[in-house]
């Protein structure tokens, strides 16, 4: 099989893979990702196919004999008008106006303010700690009915967007866009320090700085119907359930 | 003598500018420069005198305007600290005045000239020119050793080279180093007046210091030739050398003081009241991640830029034996480029994770917030240098007759590095469309979504640097045919120790990364690195103890590289210098509106984050530029070496 083709045939094959989940399973693979491994692949195998001159000339010869040889001047001809033909099609398919709407770049976790009003006092969140963090080694048995007020208050007032599993899958969760979050999994509050949750259950999705995209999140600011001592119960709630630990940096 | 390179001619010719120069823009840009600093010393004795700080904050805590932190009244910590200030003062102590509480007419303002732009833009090009210039004398310093102990003659010849191409580069250093200080001055003098009410004495140093540096390097390389006896000047030669890059080290680090001081302060109170103790300002928390990442850096962007000027020579020869020259002086740059490169992925994560560890705001800023887009690209242009330079040592097994035996590997190394750059690049937060957002449910992709942590990155990039250096090891065995009998087993050994590397490496990202606490995932890098250190190290060794009486297997023939491989020397640099911008704009950017975080807040009319596009647009337009102004150097360095030649 001729390199060339073998590239080709390469390339189809990994953008059918890539396609793959999104026809199975309904979990597509994002275009921009997409975009980016075809990209990198294709250089990648360019790279591969190209690290002796007779390779080279190899890849390229069929490209150059098409361009060059007056024989083949109706072929050169044809592709000609259909490789611009086949860019406007592209060009078209990719600014046509459609229902789709913008690109989001919505920061899910963003980068909160060094510090916040509520209750009626300022939190500096680079030093702010859950006052109920340290019963945990201290007085566990004490540790333990926090946490299980905290779950009262989840299923009192959260679960209903974020699921009895905090999986994100709550009654109301479908109606929302974008979604609640899960809290399940490694990569989603064990990332955060729990003064960063903080910020997030007390201002809500009206707190989120502008980059965020405030307009973005169904979130409540929970300021006005939580008090302070059932935030942090709450929270260590979520991070009980789950099996996470938050962020801490003094380790 | 065998080693001993002529260059009287070129001495005498160097030699009829006499005291001319000292009027170069080397040494003329550091008096400059003193004289600058010493005329900022008189600034905040006027501007931001002991009286007029105290005035000034007097005024604002009257009227309630001062805050600390954005949202904090501190009227009462202010107060305080005026009197604290006044009482130190009648005490004939050693501290400063608070931080400058600033407003949008303390910035002067020159018609038509945005000031962030012009800072942005002079501080982005001394720091490229800079880096360049801080890394070349050290690996010159290191070739000329080489050469002076093998007696090898090449590398005395390459490093004088090396010197010669960033002796001109040095110049635009200080010029564009003295344009940095004095749009600093026009723009932002209370800023200014601030940093050396806090880093005075260090920016006198630093002016002695360039001084140094500047006479280091002249002596050093005016003197190459006539110094070159092999013996006591040699010596001596060696020695001005290692000034010139002791010099030129503590530099940096006193520069990188004052940037990191910047984002994490120290040595001054909460209202940014100098304490008294410089090094205690000096060695903030960011100071020793900073030094150490950009030392790495520097050294990989010298090797860098030294390749794409060796390749721009390899392109342009019409010899042979030019092309061969130049052929050997790209892959010794390309060595040390990747060489350098391997490690700076592990110095940027320890400098991030400080950044993190100092302040949730800016770690998450950096890479979780609005500037985690960047990173993106940032991974991208990652991804293009290691995988130019495993090209570039893949074409290079084309220079040995025996390189064909090792060729059937490299699509197996390419496989491997392509999925580690699938995971490396695969962001945590993903660009949606409205659709796929639907279809997901949410910002992550659930399969793809454990890619984006820094377990897995961290695993991804171990891997990249393990088959990298496999392309390297491939290559040096392609001119190479072992004597030992034991070679195959030793060989053997090498596979299973790379093989066990791996799955270590790949057992510490999954398991601590995603199934222990999460502690553990930053923790569990260290181990990482450390097998991939262990096991390239390991390897070194084997690969001597089997190579030491090795025949060559038809060695390599110094410039039978194809033109296309000198096109990766010039893409590393290219990436080298955009991942520069890009990344140093990102550090400097995360303050966001503050001058110095948390204690002097920005209020300039242009303290507000530019857009991402905007900002690679600047930056891009400050790569062009200087890639330009490098062309022009190597050209000027190409018509030095024809007057050389006709002598």
């Amino acid at each position: 099989m001729h390199k060339l083709l073998k590239l080709f045939l390469l390339i189809l094959g990994i953008y059918v893979l890539l396609k793959l989940p999104g026809l199975l399973f309904g979990l597509p693979v994002p275009s921009s990702l997409i975009l980016l491994y075809l990209f990198f692949a294709a250089i990648v195998t360019i790279l591969v196919m190209t690290t002796s001159d007779a390779s080279a000339n190899e890849l390229f010869s069929p490209i150059i004999a098409l361009l060059e040889e007056p024989a083949r001047v109706r072929q050169r001809n044809t592709i000609f008008v259909i490789l611009p033909l086949f860019a406007a099609l592209i060009t078209y398919l990719a600014v046509r106006p459609d229902s789709e709407g913008v690109v989001g770049f919505r920061s899910v976790h963003p980068a909160p303010p060094a510090v916040i009003e509520a209750y009626g006092q300022t939190y500096d969140l680079g030093t702010l700690e859950n006052p109920l963090r340290s019963l945990e080694s201290s007085e566990p048995e004490r540790f333990r009915s926090y946490v299980k007020e905290g779950g009262d208050i989840y299923f009192q007032n959260c679960f209903f967007c974020h699921g009895a599993k905090l999986d994100g899958r709550g009654h109301y969760a479908h109606a929302l866009t974008p979604r609640p979050l899960t809290f399940q999994g490694s990569d989603t509050i064990s990332q955060l320090q729990e003064s960063y949750v903080f910020w997030r259950v007390v201002k809500g999705g009206p707190g989120l700085p502008k980059q965020a995209g405030p307009w973005a999140s169904s979130m409540p600011a929970w300021e006005g119907i939580l008090n302070e001592e059932e935030v942090w119960k709450v929270i260590l709630f979520i991070y009980d359930y789950t099996g996470n630990k938050p962020r801490q940096w003094s380790h | 003598m065998g080693n001993r390179l002529d260059l009287s001619h070129h001495i005498n010719s160097r030699s009829r500018a006499g005291l001319g120069i000292f009027f170069c823009p080397g040494v003329a840009v550091p008096l400059l420069l003193l004289l600058s600093i010493l005329f900022l010393q008189v600034i905040p004795a006027h501007a931001f005198s002991a009286e007029t700080q105290v005035a000034q904050v007097s005024s604002t805590v009257e009227s309630g305007a001062v805050k600390a932190v954005e949202g904090v009244e501190v009227k009462d910590k202010a107060s305080e600290l005026i009197k604290s200030y006044k009482a130190g003062k009648s005490k004939r102590l050693k501290k400063g005045p608070p931080a400058p509480a600033l407003e949008a007419k303390d910035y002067p303002v020159v018609e038509g000239v945005s000031p962030r732009v012009t800072v942005w833009l002079a501080a982005q090009m001394h720091l490229w020119f800079a880096a360049f210039v801080l890394a070349v004398p050290i690996f010159v310093l290191i070739l000329e050793v080489i050469g002076m102990v093998t007696g090898d003659s090449r590398y005395d010849r390459t490093a004088y080279e090396f010197i010669r191409v960033s002796i001109t580069a040095y110049s635009i250093t200080a010029i564009t180093g003295g344009l940095l200080l004095l749009s600093l001055v026009v723009f932002y003098p209370a800023l200014m007046g601030y940093l050396s009410s806090v880093f005075g004495s260090t920016m006198l140093g630093y002016g002695l210091l360039f001084f140094i540096e500047s006479i280091t390097l002249y002596i050093y390389y005016y003197g190459w030739g006539i110094m070159n006896d092999g013996g006591g000047l040699k010596r001596l030669h060696l020695f001005v050398g290692l000034l010139l890059n002791m010099s030129g080290t503590a530099l940096m680090f006193i520069a990188n003081a004052w940037v990191t001081f910047m984002m994490s302060p120290a040595g001054v109170d909460k209202m940014g009241a100098f304490q008294g103790g410089v090094f205690a300002a000096i060695n903030n928390h960011l100071w020793s991640p900073m030094n150490l990442h950009r030392f790495v850096a520097n050294i990989a962007y010298g090797g860098s830029i030294v390749g794409a000027y060796a390749a721009y020579q390899y392109l342009s020869s019409k010899s042979q034996a030019s092309r061969a020259h130049y052929d050997w002086m790209g892959y010794t740059a390309s060595l040390i480029a990747i060489g350098a490169l391997l490690p700076i992925p592990f110095a940027g994560y320890w400098l991030t994770a400080e950044i993190y560890s100092y302040s949730q705001q800016m770690g998450i800023t950096l890479m979780g917030g609005v500037f985690g887009w960047l990173f993106i690209i940032q991974a991208v242009l990652i991804g293009a240098l290691f995988l130019a330079a495993n090209y570039y040592l893949w074409c290079g097994m084309g220079r040995a007759e025996g390189g064909n035996r090792y060729t059937g590997y490299i699509k197996y190394i390419a496989i491997v590095l392509v999925l580690s750059f699938l995971v490396w690049f695969t962001p945590h937060n993903i660009v949606l469309t409205a659709s796929e957002t639907s279809a997901l449910g949410g910002q992550y992709h659930p399969w793809l979504k454990a890619l984006g942590l820094m377990p897995a990155k961290n695993t991804a990039v171990n891997i990249m640097v393990i088959f990298t250096y496999i392309s390297f090891l491939l290559y040096r065995r392609s001119g190479k045919a072992s004597t030992v009998p034991w070679a195959s087993t030793a060989t053997a050994v090498e596979v299973g120790l790379f093989g066990a590397a791996i799955l270590n490496i790949i057992f510490l990202g999954v398991y601590y990364g995603y199934y222990t606490d999460n502690v553990y995932k930053v923790v569990s890098s260290i181990p990482q690195v450390m097998t991939t250190l262990t096991v390239i190290l390991l390897s070194l060794c084997i690969e001597w103890l089997i190579f030491r009486r090795a025949e060559r297997a038809g060695g390599f023939t110094w410039g039978r590289m194809p033109d296309r491989s000198q096109y990766a020397l010039v893409l590393i640099a290219v990436s080298f210098t955009w991942l520069m911008g890009l990344m140093g704009f990102v550090r400097s950017a995360i303050r966001q509106n503050w001058h110095v975080y948390s204690i002097m807040k920005d209020n300039s009319p242009e303290a507000y984050t530019p857009s991402i596009a905007y900002a690679a647009r600047v930056v891009s337009f400050g790569t062009i530029v200087f890639m330009a102004l490098i062309i022009f150097i190597f050209w000027l360095s190409s018509l030095g070496k024809g007057e050389e030649n006709k002598v």
